[in-house]
């Protein structure tokens, strides 16, 4: 398709499509170098202290949290929120800039379809162990009351969320699958040892590359973008019913589903930046993640912060402006009560430094947007502990007036989900090809700064023309 | 560079729609004139909306760099060039009908001593006092028809001199814009909207007006496209670009719905007095017809019709969803405001459909002038071949 001039390439360094296949193979055929074993090994700790932390949790009981009878929600379900977030961006930028026709996602897309995954894999951790009884875990489902349990209660947020976070994982998955198999095959066809060739045939489901492949390959890929952009809004809708429907001041407000996902696509795209400017450094990746992309992906935190912070101020004003009292004193207490410091946080990390983003030098500066990056999603981790906590801490009247502070389980078991994270990342930059290759290659006639350079050219004697 | 001429329908559409409403309007004064207040707020409002949509429209194009619409651009410009028509009008509805519009607008209710002291509202009055409320009208007016304007006029100059120069120019000011009508489209839906039922209150308001506003415009706008396509405007405005108009008219009914849903959802499941009264009335037995009709319309329509890839490549079908669409969301601000102002005795008659015949009959009128005086292609937009080697 024609590109005006005035845009800029998304592919950087000349480089053709078998410049493309070497590039993104290279780090899947070659050796692991030392800051991915380091990275490795620290994760992996990590990941240790999470299955000891789960171990006492299972063995003991929640009672070794500090959540109580006033605060009964506190870290598990504020982590919970807070990875389901995350895992928005990759189907995000799937999907959704699928639908609009946005070229600079296919750099991108394979990594941030990764990170979803990964994300809502750890979210479901939480789940099952916040439920008290993991060894039940078949309590969320709808089984037959024979079966032992009572029938679940449809009424409940908590059971949509389980077919909401389901579907969003299933159909995020196969959309993620889906496009890995033309890459699987090009490692599969140039492996060298019969052992490579073998699992990358079996993942690679056959694929010979001829066009009715290719065809119904991208059928598949609009369908699926099509079923996953009503799936984004979904999931953080359900989750924020998990609190909407409740009467609770703070937690009731008919806002909550869009700011929720407003918010999940704020702090997955600041998680994609945090993950991709490490890869693209680590793996030599720079002609392919460019500056450009980043800032594309900055302007998008840009806007999705300034909508939060529309809706913070919405919130506070519209507490002011209903006239009921529990209203105006939640939204003043969170602001100047107990949990004060947690309100600042959340202003400060999600509507103030975004805003940063405003200046193209600081868009475009890779150290800043790392930084700011990880800002923003400390502010939106805060942001699900100031609703829930500070909404519980302060109910109606004074007798469920209490605090709450995290044992040492409860934040390892955070900590370890990072863990966990960042494990299953690395061996995915290890095994799979962390960008889509062959699609890649259908923008380099149009989008590679050789095609801009020939386009100048052409759009110069066109314009001797006349 | 084509400029756009007015034909003789044009202008026998527009004032004959002008006449008629006067007639609606004059016959409503004599008869019932809070409900002519209400329906020329109802009206006014609505085709404020449609033409603030064309200057969201025309200023996001640009903060998103997109290309494929350059070539139709001149259209939600013309559109956007009805707001100071509408701000202005909105500001003399207030002036003259505020009473009968604005509950809250009544002194007694402050005071402490009447029979009538509203301590709900009393506690507002920092915000709902009628000083503040005509400031703000005026500002919404400086904003949103000032930024009508002055993109107008890099327009005209970009037509005139070429460059892009006045790409980027237009190109800040819509940063600007988008930024302030970020804050203003909601603030201005509580104002003008929302305070109707003063003691309610619903944080997801602001956002649920500007998605129905976002589908009316967009759908104007396709028709209008076609039109002017059908009349030998827009020769290279093919199927490709209907179908993309068609995709976000599918898109934003489907995010209008999800917007209507999460808001009646929240509200009508915890069941709380002070905001569910408000879902209460529209659902009396009187009001429950169109209550239902509403969501019906402006959901199903869409979704059905617009769903295919060839449904939206076709001008008709596009003609078609989109004319119920926009009866559809007149409907959904008629329900917002009548039976605020009017309670169970809201109706759809001469009143309401004149007053909104007059509204659009300036709409039209305006618009056609616009379109006249700029080229109806903008040929020196650096991203036009783009617009014109686009395809599906």
């Amino acid at each position: 398709m024609y590109e005006a001039p005035i845009r800029e390439p998304l592919i950087l360094g000349d480089k053709t499509n078998h410049d493309i296949t070497e590039d993104i193979c290279r780090p899947i055929e070659g050796k692991a170098n030392k800051y991915w074993w380091w990275c490795f090994i620290v994760a992996v700790a990590a990941l240790l202290w999470w299955v000891l932390c789960v171990a006492i949790t299972v063995g003991e009981g929640i009672g070794v949290w500090g959540i109580n009878n006033i605060v009964d929600w506190g870290w598990d379900i504020t982590n919970f929120v807070w990875w389901v977030g995350i895992g928005h961006a990759g189907t995000l930028i799937s999907a959704v800039l699928l639908l609009f026709r946005q070229k600079w996602r296919l750099s991108i897309n394979r990594s941030a379809e990764a990170m979803t995954i990964f994300a809502v894999i750890c979210a479901a951790t939480f789940l099952l162990t916040h439920i008290g009884r993991p060894w039940l875990p078949y309590w969320l489902l709808p089984l037959p009351n024979q079966f032992g349990s009572l029938w679940v209660n449809f009424n409940s947020p908590l059971i949509w969320d389980t077919f909401a976070v389901t579907t969003y994982f299933t159909v995020s998955l196969v959309f993620w699958y889906t496009g890995l198999i033309p890459d699987f095959a090009v490692i599969r066809d140039r492996a060298k040892t019969s052992a490579t060739k073998f699992w990358y045939g079996l993942l690679a489901f056959g694929w010979t590359g001829s066009s009715k492949n290719w065809q119904r390959f991208e059928e598949v890929s609009l369908v699926l973008a099509g079923i996953s952009t009503p799936l984004v809004l979904s999931v953080h809708t359900i989750v924020s019913m998990d609190f909407a429907t409740s009467v609770l001041p703070g937690w009731h407000a008919t806002i909550f589903p869009p700011y929720f996902v407003a918010g999940a696509i704020f702090s997955g795209f600041a998680m994609v930046q945090t993950l991709l400017i490490i890869t693209r450094k680590v793996l030599g990746l720079e002609n392919y993640i460019t500056t450009l992309h980043i800032d594309m992906m900055n302007r998008i935190i840009l806007v999705t912060g300034s909508i939060v912070g529309i809706a913070y101020i919405t919130e506070f004003f519209i507490a002011w402006y209903s006239g009921v009292e529990y209203e105006s004193y939640c939204f003043i207490n969170r602001a100047t009560g107990y949990y004060w410091w947690a309100y600042a946080s959340m202003m400060t990390c999600n509507v103030v430094s975004p805003q940063l983003f405003w200046f193209k030098k600081l868009r475009t500066n890779i150290t800043f947007t790392f930084v700011l990056s990880i800002v923003v999603n400390i502010g939106m981790w805060f942001e699900r502990f100031v609703i829930i906590v500070s909404s519980l801490h302060r109910a109606f009247v004074p007798s469920e007036w209490g605090t709450y502070h995290p044992s040492w389980v409860e934040v390892g078991i955070y900590v370890g989900s990072l863990g966990l994270f960042f494990t299953l990342f690395l061996l995915f930059a290890r095994f799979f090809p962390v960008i889509a290759m062959s699609e890649l290659k259908t923008i380099v006639k149009s989008s590679s700064t050789q095609a801009k350079r020939e386009a100048l050219k052409h759009g110069h004697s066109h314009v001797s023309h006349h | 560079m084509k400029n756009y001429t007015i034909t003789k329908n044009n202008k026998i559409l527009s004032f004959g729609l002008i006449a008629f409403g006067v007639v609606g309007i004059a016959y409503g004064f004599a008869t019932d004139p809070t409900r002519t207040w209400a329906s020329l707020l109802q009206s006014n409002f609505f085709l404020l909306a449609i033409a603030l949509c064309g200057l969201f429209f025309y200023t996001f194009q640009f903060a998103a760099e997109a290309g494929w619409a350059a070539g139709i651009l001149r259209v939600p410009l013309a559109m956007a060039q009805f707001l100071p028509h509408a701000c202005v009008a909105l500001l003399l509805i207030f002036i003259f009908g505020h009473h009968d519009l604005y509950h809250w607008t009544h002194a007694e209710l402050y005071d402490k001593n009447s029979p009538h002291f509203d301590e709900i509202l009393y506690g507002k009055k920092a915000f709902l006092n009628i000083p503040f409320f005509v400031i703000r009208l005026i500002l919404y007016g400086i904003i949103w028809a000032g930024s009508a304007v002055l993109l107008r006029k890099y327009a005209l100059e970009e037509d005139r001199v070429g460059g892009t120069e006045n790409y980027w120019k237009t190109s800040k000011l819509s940063h600007v814009f988008l930024v302030l009508f970020a804050i203003t489209s909601s603030t201005g839906a509580w104002d003008i909207l929302m305070s109707v039922d003063a003691h309610w209150f619903s944080t997801l308001f602001g956002w649920y007006i500007f998605s129905g506003l976002f589908v009316t415009g967009l759908t104007v706008m396709g028709i209008l496209t076609i039109y002017l396509k059908r009349n030998g405007y827009f020769p290279k405005v093919n199927e490709n670009h209907i179908h993309d108009i068609g995709k976000y008219m599918f898109a934003f009914s489907i995010f209008w719905t999800y917007l209507w849903f999460s808001q009646f959802m929240l509200i009508w499941y915890a069941n709380l007095p002070e905001e569910v009264a408000y879902y209460a009335l529209r659902q009396e037995p009187e009001l429950r017809p169109i209550f239902i009709l509403n969501f019906v319309i402006n959901f199903t329509i869409p979704f059905l019709v617009l769903m295919s890839r060839d449904s939206k490549r076709k001008e008709n079908t596009v003609l078609v969803a989109g004319a119920l669409m926009i009866i559809g969301h007149w409907l959904d601000v008629w329900l917002i405001v009548m039976p605020g102002i009017m309670g169970t005795h809201a109706h759809i008659g001469i009143i309401e459909i004149g007053a909104t015949c007059f509204f659009a009959g300036l709409f039209l009128y305006v618009f056609f002038n616009s379109m006249s005086k700029t080229a109806v292609v903008p040929e020196n937009h650096p991203m036009i071949e783009e617009s014109y080697h686009f395809y599906l």
